[in-house]
């Protein structure tokens, strides 16, 4: 059965994720992207960025065997699949991890600090983990 | 203003369970309406009953529950994530086959729709992390 708010033709409103943690350590990049799946499902208009340690989710070729995770990274790829395509890197947290966009798992938007910023101005609502 | 909250840090380890609280006292004080709190990661630490502070300690739980009571806020707790943690009502134990529950009074424990909802819906949405 549809949620009452899948029903209605609601407002779409510009969400952004901001992903700032690397993808084990801790359990923010994991539950941000559960986040964002769930999320594809409003039809709202969806940004993803990765930033800092962030940048590292993307990661082409993780290996997570030694520490007995699941990796997660694939889903990365199936989000096109749920619409969501509008993928950003932090250019600055690229360069001094000394990544670059043929690092990544999918295709990504590399953006200037500057850049970012004014794409956060034109947000409604800002999600960080 | 109408506004929802994020909490993504449990009570005690983190300040922003305390800085969300204040937060949302005070709005409700200057006649703000919260449309939902909606508790995610570690932040659904801050939904158990079973949380002793120490006496002369604040007890953000409880504080949680009257603010809850006294002002009709609807404090959600994330299904997934409350479930990794051992935060559960009696529905979620019964069908779990668990002894017992844990969810604090004023909490419920509903899905990441929820948030989502609560950020299409509220002007702002607020969000309190690490």
């Amino acid at each position: 059965m549809a949620e009452p708010w899948e029903e209605e033709e609601g407002p779409v409103k510009k969400f952004m994720y901001v992903n700032r943690k690397a993808p084990y350590g801790t359990i923010y990049a994991l539950e941000s992207l559960e986040v964002v799946l769930i999320a594809a499902a409003f039809d709202q208009d969806v940004s993803l960025v990765f930033m800092d340690d962030g940048v590292y989710q993307l990661k082409k070729g993780q290996d997570t065997k030694g520490i007995g995770m699941k990796n997660f990274s694939p889903t990365y790829r199936a989000l096109e699949g749920y619409d969501i395509e509008k993928l950003y890197v932090e250019k600055e947290s690229m360069e001094s991890r000394g990544l670059t966009a043929d690092d990544m798992i999918i295709p990504v938007e590399m953006l200037s600090k500057d850049e970012l910023t004014s794409l956060m101005e034109e947000q409604d609502v800002v999600m960080s983990f | 203003m109408k506004l929802a909250v994020l909490v993504n840090e449990g009570p005690y380890q983190h300040q922003a369970a305390d800085s969300a609280l204040q937060f949302v006292k005070a709005a409700v004080a200057k006649g703000h309406e919260i449309f939902r709190v909606f508790f995610y990661h570690d932040g659904v630490n801050n939904g158990t009953r079973f949380a002793i502070p120490p006496q002369d300690d604040r007890n953000i739980t409880v504080e949680w529950s009257k603010l809850a009571e006294e002002h009709k806020l609807d404090l959600v707790v994330c299904i997934a994530a409350a479930q990794r943690r051992g935060i559960l009502d009696e529905n979620e134990a019964k069908r779990q086959g668990k002894s017992g529950d844990n969810i604090a009074p004023g909490f419920r424990i509903s899905g990441l729709g929820q948030l989502i909802e609560a950020g299409i819906q509220a002007e702002r949405l607020v969000v309190f992390g690490d």
